[in-house]
């Protein structure tokens, strides 16, 4: 029996190991991802980053070399940190942080000391760098700006976030991630594919070659050149015309969508976001909180559309069948409806006025008695309502275009749902008349600048629109996404769309944009006056008027739709219509004629509106 | 040779002796190889050089096959003599190696005696238990086979090599089915149960709980009358012993001792220092997985992460590259060769050849035991070699004398009477 034990012993050993061994190559995951961060070292190559041209061909963007001054922590030899420093202009302070964070992080990989020295410094630091072993410098791209123009556009690239290190298996820190704009937009067919090279690696850290024969190892695929819609030229004009004011220009060819200028007031140029500088430049422009350089109006500021929202009042009024283009409709100073003699006010012109005078002055009491009669054309005003909003939205307002840009507002346009929500329908109920503002673009509709241009596009295409977008070409192939290349049909027959060219023609030939005119150019357009609150303290108080704006030129086979919202410009031919002019002027003949518009746009500022809410003191609108 | 001799060989054992130092070499190739180009003429790579060990061996083999199995019995004494002077004779003529003295030196070649002195001191014990005389129950007998055993374990320790001395545990075996009262057993089981303890918790709590323990026992016997003071003898031992191991671990052992003891019983976790042997080694057996990652594909392997790795802990390289599959079936194979042995050994009718293979099993199995554990990190690094496995010349030429002469002594057992 004695030998049993000694069976008992040996088999319990065997037991033992072979436990051991599940626990180790099989329960416990944790050995296998240890093995490879201490045997094999990952490299990275990677690829340039595509370059960016505009319509004309004109190159925007490329990359410049920049220069990051690593450590590696063991590596460290006694050195000379007075030198260094100074070399670096560096506190000793912060070299000495730096030096800890970095050991902390991990003494055997590279840290970063100083990132991003330019050309010049790294020209200099070259020869001294071999002094100081266990420093070396790591070359980078960095984004080298050719314009100054369209930042809200281009957008920049930085450092990639923990976040989405997490997310995207594919960046790993200290990568360079396109964060707004095309950058972000586009970031994949920009970045390219970096390259990755295994090396296998010995206890000392050495390279003892490639691992596994470089059959994981990858080549960088180089990143594609985009062609992008703007139009410098038309850009940096509209940039220059919108020195010292705030809001939005979008520009548009209307035959495919293409974005020729998105222009924000106030923006910032590019190559402030770029490097060393962008850190400090980039806080800097986000703590100002009153100008909003990094908000793009062009996209995602939402404002009344006032007048120009007329036009499509008109339409549907068409095709619903509720007027025609001769039956006129008188005015005195306002709109009278109601019991209790309510009034929606007008301004002074002749009358009574059909629909394309009705365009032309701007009547406030045409398009009020078109919008009742819509919405009371069906049984209930909640079908109305529902009817009208459904053409509306046909137009690309108030939902997200589909653009290609990374940000962007919905606008509004509102159905029967939210007035029966307003009013608490059915314990009351509401009529037509509760919600005639919206006859005049007022009251709960609210667009962005991009989608009252779409709108203009569409109705210069009478009747279509192709859904606006910034990429026209990736290296060198045209698009063919069909999201930009088919056209969307509204809901309003193309027969109905002359009267309101016509009208939106006599608004520059007899109308509220007659002093805009321009020599040898049919510009169809229409002017915008747009009431606008703020609070003050908690006070709802009112702000001088939008000035709003609409366009497109030539009237038949039209080239350029053009949106224009200045901030608090009092009403729409003083600013947003003399910049449509010019801007549709300057696009179609590259030159300009109303010097006298350009002058007078150059020298007036906004500021001083824009300063009255914050002054503290009392102030008047509309003056 | 007889043709019924050649016949009568176990080819069991030595179809897995065959595959042992097969995978071996396999995993020492892969774990010391240098350049890709495979030359069995450049002796400065560890792998030629074992493989000439390896077929030296097989002279070895045939030499124990070709000698007449009496010869075993009758000369083991004198060859023990020899295997202690040679052991003694290092002190004079050995060579130092990374600090240890326990290697002649024969040009590039080393030969390292106390490898072979395991085969001589289970020839001589076993010589010495199957004597008419002896038995092994009476005192001074018990003593004499001690010394055989202690003698060359204390020439082993001062060279230093305390690894090797703690080999003669193994003799136990031998001892044990002899018919070694079981009392030793418990005591050796006990003082290893106790030292861990002491090491893990403080003396005085462990000796607080064993005093609960047994009063719990008295308490329960009291009816029975049991003898106090057995009972209070025995606490006053295990309370002196408890304190006494504290007090030698604490004050007498060096800090590397501490260590590596500290590092087994999760104490002390630095994996930079002392504990980076084991720490490796787990890592690299840890990314095998199931399967491996293939012959020469290791990356811990190739990086020489685990140190000594073709030596006493290639069983690291087995677990990187074959994976638990291969790990197992490594294991599976020592398991069955011990087996097998014990089975050889039963069936001897000669207590000298029994005595002889269960020192094989024992001195085969200690092995195994230590270097496996302390490879996956079971058991405090003590450096002897994984046998027919790791690389070395001696530890190679031991073993195969070791095992061969009890198949040759199985072998012949037919003509025994």
């Amino acid at each position: 029996m004695r030998k049993l034990l000694l069976y008992l012993i040996i088999i319990t050993t065997g037991v033992v190991f072979v436990s051991r061994l599940f626990y180790l190559q099989i329960y416990n995951t944790s050995f296998a991802s240890l093995s490879e961060d201490n045997a094999i070292k990952v490299i990275y190559d990677y690829p340039q980053r595509g370059a960016i041209y505009d319509r004309n061909g004109k190159l925007l963007v490329t990359n410049q070399p920049s220069y990051d001054v690593m450590v590696i922590p063991r590596e460290l030899k006694p050195f000379d940190t007075l030198e260094f420093c100074s070399i670096l202009k560096i506190s000793k302070e912060k070299l000495v942080k730096q030096l800890n964070k970095a050991r902390i992080y991990s003494p055997r990989v590279p840290s970063i000391i100083i990132p991003q020295l330019t050309k010049d410094e790294y020209a200099y630091l070259q020869e001294k760098m071999r002094k100081f072993e266990g420093f070396y410098i790591q070359k980078r791209s960095l984004r080298d700006y050719q314009t100054t123009l369209a930042a809200n556009v281009l957008g920049y690239i930085g450092e990639v976030n923990e976040r989405l290190i997490a997310k995207n298996p594919y960046y790993i820190s200290g990568d360079l991630i396109g964060i707004d704009g095309v950058e972000k937009q586009y970031e994949k067919e920009l970045r390219g594919v970096k390259g990755v090279k295994r090396i296998q690696k010995d206890r000392f850290n050495r390279d003892i070659g490639p691992y596994k024969n470089r059959k994981f190892d990858t080549l960088p695929v180089n990143g594609k050149d985009l062609t992008i819609t703007l139009d410098t030229k038309l850009q940096a004009y509209g940039q220059k015309l919108m020195q010292n004011k705030r809001g939005g220009i979008v520009a548009l060819e209307p035959s495919s969508g293409e974005i020729l200028a998105l222009i924000t007031a106030p923006t910032y140029k590019p190559e402030l976001l770029v490097g060393r500088k962008r850190s400090p430049n980039f806080t800097r422009l986000y703590y100002d909180t009153i100008a909003k350089p990094l908000f793009d109006r062009g996209v995602s500021g939402e404002y009344p559309p006032g007048s120009p929202f007329k036009t499509i009042n008109a339409l549907i009024g068409l095709q619903e069948g509720v007027i025609d283009t001769q039956e006129s409709v008188s005015c005195s100073m306002g709109y009278y409806y109601g019991s209790r003699g309510r009034k929606l006010g007008c301004h002074a012109h002749y009358g009574p006025l059909s629909m394309i005078p009705g365009i032309a002055n701007s009547c406030n009491a045409y398009f009020a008695t078109v919008y009742r009669r819509i919405i009371e054309k069906y049984d209930t005003p909640q079908e109305g309502m529902d009817r009208w909003s459904k053409h509306v939205k046909s137009f690309g307002l108030g939902k997200f275009l589909g653009n290609d840009l990374p940000v962007g507002k919905r606008g509004k346009v509102p159905t029967s749902k939210l007035y029966n929500r307003m009013y608490k329908y059915p314990t009351y109920k509401w009529y037509s008349t509760a919600t005639l503002s919206n006859a005049i673009g007022q009251g709960e509709v609210l667009t962005t600048p991009i989608q009252l241009a779409n709108m203009t596009a569409a109705i210069a295409n009478r009747g279509h629109y192709y859904t606006p977008h910034i990429i026209k070409a990736i290296d060198g192939k045209p698009i063919e996404n069909e999201n930009y290349t088919v056209a969307k049909v509204t809901t309003i027959n193309k027969e109905h769309f002359e009267p309101v060219v016509e009208g939106m023609r006599e608004v520059y030939t007899k109308g509220t944009a007659a002093f805009l005119q321009v020599e040898g150019i049919d510009i169809c357009g229409k002017t915008g006056t747009a009431e606008n609150f703020t609070k003050i303290n908690g006070v709802r108080t009112q702000l001088t008027d939008h000035s709003v704006f609409v366009a497109f030129a030539p009237k038949d086979n039209p080239k350029i739709a053009i949106a224009v919202f200045v901030e608090n410009g009092y009403w729409g031919a003083r600013y947003a219509g003399r910049m449509a002019s010019l801007m549709i002027e300057k696009y179609l003949k590259d030159s300009i004629s109303r010097t006298d518009l350009e002058e007078w746009l150059l020298t007036h500022s906004l500021e001083e509106e824009y300063a009255k809410p914050h002054s503290g003191e009392p102030f008047k609108i509309n003056q | 040779m007889a043709r019924s001799s050649i016949a009568a060989i176990d080819w069991i054992t030595v179809l897995i002796f065959i595959v042992l130092v097969g995978f071996g070499w396999g995993n020492i190739y892969s774990a010391s190889y240098e350049t890709a180009t495979f030359s069995f003429t450049d002796l400065s790579q560890v792998y030629v050089k074992q493989a000439y060990w390896i077929l030296l061996s097989i002279v070895l083999i045939i030499i124990t096959q070709a000698i007449e199995a009496k010869f075993y019995e009758r000369f083991a004494g004198l060859i023990y003599v020899i295997s202690i002077l040679s052991l003694l004779g290092l002190f004079v003529l050995g060579k130092n190696i990374n600090g240890a003295t326990s290697w002649y030196a024969f040009g590039p070649v080393g030969l390292q005696p106390s490898e072979f002195a395991k085969a001589c001191t289970a020839l001589a014990l076993a010589k010495f238990l199957s004597d008419m005389q002896t038995n092994i129950n009476r005192i001074n007998h018990q003593l004499k086979a001690f010394l055989i055993i202690a003698l060359p374990a204390l020439v082993i320790i001062p060279q230093p090599d305390p690894g090797s001395a703690l080999v003669y545990a193994a003799f136990f075996f031998p001892l044990y089915r002899e018919g070694l009262a079981a009392i030793y057993l418990i005591i050796g089981a006990s003082t290893a149960v106790l030292f861990i303890l002491t090491l893990l918790f403080n003396p005085l709590w462990v000796v607080l709980s064993i005093a609960a323990i047994m009063l719990f026992i008295l308490i329960k016997k009291r009816k029975q009358k049991p003898k106090y003071s057995r009972y209070l003898l025995t606490i006053l031992v295990i309370g002196g012993f408890c304190f006494s191991v504290n007090y030698i671990f604490n004050h007498v052992f060096e800090q590397r001792h501490r260590d590596r003891f500290n590092i087994v019983l999760g104490k002390e976790v630095d994996s930079k220092g002392i504990g980076y042997n084991t720490n490796q080694s787990e890592i690299a057996i840890g990314s095998g997985g199931w399967i491996g990652k293939g012959w020469k594909e290791g990356t811990q392997t190739k990086g020489g992460f685990v140190p000594e790795q073709h030596t006493d802990y290639i069983f690291s390289t087995v677990g990187e590259e074959w994976g638990f599959l291969g790990a197992t079936i490594v294991v599976a194979l020592f398991v069955l060769l011990l087996i097998r042995l014990i089975h050889l050994a039963e069936r001897q009718k000669s207590q000298f050849s029994r005595v002889y293979g269960y020192s094989v099993v024992g001195i085969l199995f200690i092995h195994f035991a230590i270097n496996v554990g302390m490879v996956t990190g079971l058991m405090p690094t003590i450096g002897i070699p994984l046998p027919f496995f790791s690389y070395g010349g001696s530890g190679l030429w031991g073993f195969t004398l070791l095992l061969f002469i009890f198949i040759k002594l199985d072998a012949n057992r037919v003509n025994e009477w």
